[in-house]
């Protein structure tokens, strides 16, 4: 199983306070941003002070995201310049609307590793999808790079290209939602949901998190560390999740003794992917004990 | 066998004598209550008429109190006639003073006052003082230092100037108006409460003239000498803001659920324990935080000590708090709480956390939730002077409950802004570290070495216990060291323990 994913929790790249700090609030990801959060006048600003960020500041075993400017801003290739040398886990593409912009941004990346000396491969990269265009070609997308871990929603840039605005249902995101699940577990990737912008919602915010997860999704960006702590919840096995899980286990290892792959669990039938399923919640609950706050 | 023959004079007995004699002068009154209360003697038509009676004169030693915080008008009002009247070399004995006390600059460079007293200084005033402003250095002592300090005498209060929002003709005070809903309102009178019984003299000062009795009081008239009445002793605004509000700060609420989650695993949070809490905004979520703790392992809190907020209030309203003993209320919630509940009781600052009295409340503290501007790798806590070594703060009640709490959490951040909270050498002393037993910041924890049960039980329950001395190196990689502040050799401030021993001292900053 790949490193949990539940919470990706987005930084201004140009907010020194809230670069230092990000690792403390327990999210799985940290995604420095170079792009929307950060006005065209702070452009350069943020790109040195976020490299100086990943290769002096310590943030422990948290994944660290790189948001770049899309290549076509003119932004794109100066900010993976200096970023890719400074050796993030992955760069996010932005507003990607298909496999071109991927391949692209690839070339320029694998270039740099090249050249810096850093091994071919090693940074990760992961697609945010936000057009109506892109969640077409999101079977494309998924599968156009090795390096891609995943892919993303990018809900706001999305609902102004369908001329609607965000609900708090999420009526609108059902198909791009639907599409991006689907084309990233196709491919063996993660799918990782838009942010939720109302802060002080926090009921509306599990709502939503309940929803996606239940969608397949494996987490969401979040912008406010208040955030974390409910989205961990949703997305931490419930005790009783967690003992029928290990029922399962129990009844299926019983099962292989005795040369059976199938077992019955209180009249309900125990196959392969019942005990898949079973086996991923067992490991995701325990990935998520690792304590949050680690010497640094 | 007792001799009544014995008794002089008694044989003189008669049912006339004494002040009632027929000879005397002394007459019964006559007149209806109502018409008494106009009568009174002690209300006097102006703060100067009061000054005169009460025979102020140079080289005494006056008093105020803080309950009105930054929207009190009563120390610059009063100091303005005091110097109008030409009076000179006075001692101002404040239980604090905050931003709004800068006009005291003027009363200082005129020579009206030559020595303060206080439990903080801020703003102008602070930066003033710090910058070599007064020839004597001021005296801050804890709230039980100062009770201390005029219990023993070591502080003689030769006239207090009480302001109150609530007073009848006879000087029955209080920090509330129960005729009406209207004007100041400041709750407890905890620290005016000690100054009324030591000082010499007691002059109230009220925007509210009630009739009598204006009971309940905190202050009762056997102890008031004048009562003036004046248009406003304060903006309410100033004075009491509604509630205190929740903090939103993501980093604050980190610091709340650490602090809320030691206290659960410490051994102290059971059934009937008791606590205190700050104002800042990591106290008031750890009250938060621990009402929810409560409810879910259905516990209850005896008492609640100290500066009182709206959240303890509320606790109190839902049965979670049993009792709340009350010297200083900080929001209008706890302040309309000690005019409406029963067991919401105001107390002085002796009765609070003096060491000399027969008992203080802050002794009987299982925990106490305390800030800090800094804390040194011995856990010496300033809470008195910033970064550049000037003073903008007050020493509160927090040696005090730090001494008398079972165990003493201190919450701050690792770092605030370029400067570490976490250090070698705080720059003044304002609570010993001895008597602190948990540092908690946003990047971990430390535990008094003093404590290994604590540190043993946090461990167990999975928190983010690290030592002191790393907090300090995690803080100092991230920002540096930063570079010693400079000082001159004067001495502007001393720093008294709650003994009234001197803990430290302030020197001025070089400009």
């Amino acid at each position: 199983m790949s490193r949990l994913r539940r919470s990706m929790l987005f930084v201004p790249g140009n907010n020194p306070g809230m670069i230092r700090d990000a690792h403390i609030y327990g999210s799985d990801s940290i995604m420095f941003d170079l792009e929307d959060s950060v006005a065209i006048t702070e452009k350069d600003a943020a790109r040195f002070l976020v490299y100086k960020a990943l290769t002096q500041l310590r943030y422990g075993s948290k994944e660290l995201v790189v948001r770049i400017n899309d290549l076509s801003s003119g932004l794109g290739v100066a900010d993976l310049e200096a970023i890719v040398r400074a050796r993030p886990d992955v760069i996010r593409l932005p507003k990607t609307d298909s496999a071109k912009d991927v391949i692209e941004c690839e070339r320029e990346i694998e270039r740099i590793e090249r050249e810096a000396g850093i091994p071919v491969g090693s940074t990760g990269m992961m697609a945010a999808i936000e057009s109506a265009n892109g969640v077409l070609n999101a079977k494309e997308i998924a599968f156009s790079s090795k390096r891609l871990i995943g892919i993303a929603l990018g809900a706001e840039d999305y609902v102004t290209d369908l001329k609607t605005t965000r609900s708090p249902e999420g009526i609108e995101l059902m198909f791009a939602r639907g599409m991006i699940v689907n084309a990233a577990k196709a491919a063996g990737i993660m799918a990782l949901d838009t942010v939720y912008s109302d802060v002080n919602n926090e009921e509306g915010f599990i709502a939503e998190a309940t929803m996606i997860r239940k969608m397949g999704f494996d987490g969401k960006s979040v912008i406010n560390p208040r955030q974390i702590a409910p989205l961990h919840a949703v997305f931490t096995p419930s005790e009783k999740d967690l003992m029928k899980a290990h029922a399962i286990m129990e009844a299926i290892a019983e099962a292989n003794a005795r040369g059976s792959g199938v077992a019955s669990l209180k009249g309900k039938m125990i196959d392969k992917p019942v005990v898949a399923r079973a086996q991923y919640l067992l490991e995701m609950a325990e990935r998520a004990k690792t304590i949050t706050v680690e010497e640094v | 066998m007792f001799d009544f023959d014995k008794i002089p004079h008694i044989n003189e007995v008669s049912a006339c004598h004494g002040a009632y004699d027929e000879n005397n002068i002394a007459e019964k009154s006559l007149v209806s209550f109502a018409e008494r209360q106009q009568e009174s003697k002690k209300v006097l038509p102006s703060i100067e008429e009061a000054i005169k009676r009460v025979g102020l004169k140079d080289g005494m030693t006056i008093s105020f109190h803080h309950h009105f915080r930054n929207g009190d008008y009563v120390v610059n009002m009063v100091m303005d006639v005091i110097a109008k009247m030409g009076f000179k070399h006075l001692t101002l004995a404040a239980s604090s003073l905050t931003d709004c006390h800068w006009p005291l600059i003027d009363h200082i460079k005129n020579g009206v006052i030559d020595h303060i007293e206080t439990s903080g200084l801020r703003g102008k005033l602070g930066d003033a003082v710090s910058h070599g402003l007064m020839d004597f250095p001021v005296i801050f002592r804890s709230h039980g230092g100062r009770a201390a300090a005029i219990e023993t005498g070591e502080l003689h209060i030769d006239v207090a100037f009480l302001g109150a929002p609530s007073c009848d003709p006879y000087g029955n005070a209080n920090g509330y108006n129960r005729d009406s809903e209207e004007g100041s309102c400041c709750g407890s009178l905890g620290y005016a409460k000690l100054d009324a019984l030591y000082a010499d003299k007691c002059i109230i000062i009220t925007d509210h003239l009630v009739s009598f009795p204006n009971t309940p009081f905190g202050i009762p008239e056997s102890q008031v000498d004048y009562v003036v009445k004046v248009d406003n002793i304060g903006d309410p605004n100033g004075i009491m803001s509604g509630a205190t509000r929740y903090t939103k700060n993501p980093k604050e609420l980190l610091i709340a659920k650490y602090a809320t989650e030691a206290i659960v695993a410490s051994g102290y949070f059971k059934n009937n324990f008791s606590m205190q809490m700050g104002s800042g905004g990591a106290s008031l979520a750890v009250a938060r935080y621990l009402r929810e703790k409560m409810i879910e392992q259905d516990i209850k809190c005896r008492f609640a000590l100290g500066g009182i907020t709206g959240q303890i209030v509320q606790m109190h309203e839902e049965g979670l708090v049993r009792k709340i003993l009350d010297v200083q209320s900080f929001d209008l919630i706890a302040a309309n709480s000690v005019k409406n509940n029963r067991f919401h009781q105001q107390i002085d600052a002796s009765y609070y956390a003096s060491y000399v009295n027969k008992g203080a409340a802050v002794n009987q503290l299982d925990f106490v939730i305390l800030s800090a501007l800094e804390v040194d790798t011995d856990f010496n806590v300033n809470v008195m002077t910033g970064s550049d070594g000037v003073i903008r703060g007050a020493v509160g009640g927090h040696p005090d409950t730090a001494a008398g709490a079972s165990m003493t959490v201190v919450v701050c951040p690792l770092l605030r802004g370029r400067i570490p909270t976490i250090c070698t050498k705080v720059n003044t002393i304002c609570t010993p570290g001895k008597t602190v037993d948990v540092v908690v910041t946003d990047q971990g924890m430390a535990v008094n070495p003093a404590r290994p049960e604590l540190k043993e039980r946090f461990i167990a329950a999975g928190l983010p216990v690290t030592t002191i001395e790393k907090l300090r190196d995690r803080a100092e990689r991230i920002v540096g060291t930063p570079e010693p502040i400079k000082y001159t050799d004067k001495i502007v401030g001393v720093l008294m323990y709650r003994d009234n021993s001197v803990i430290d001292v302030i020197r001025q900053v070089a400009d």
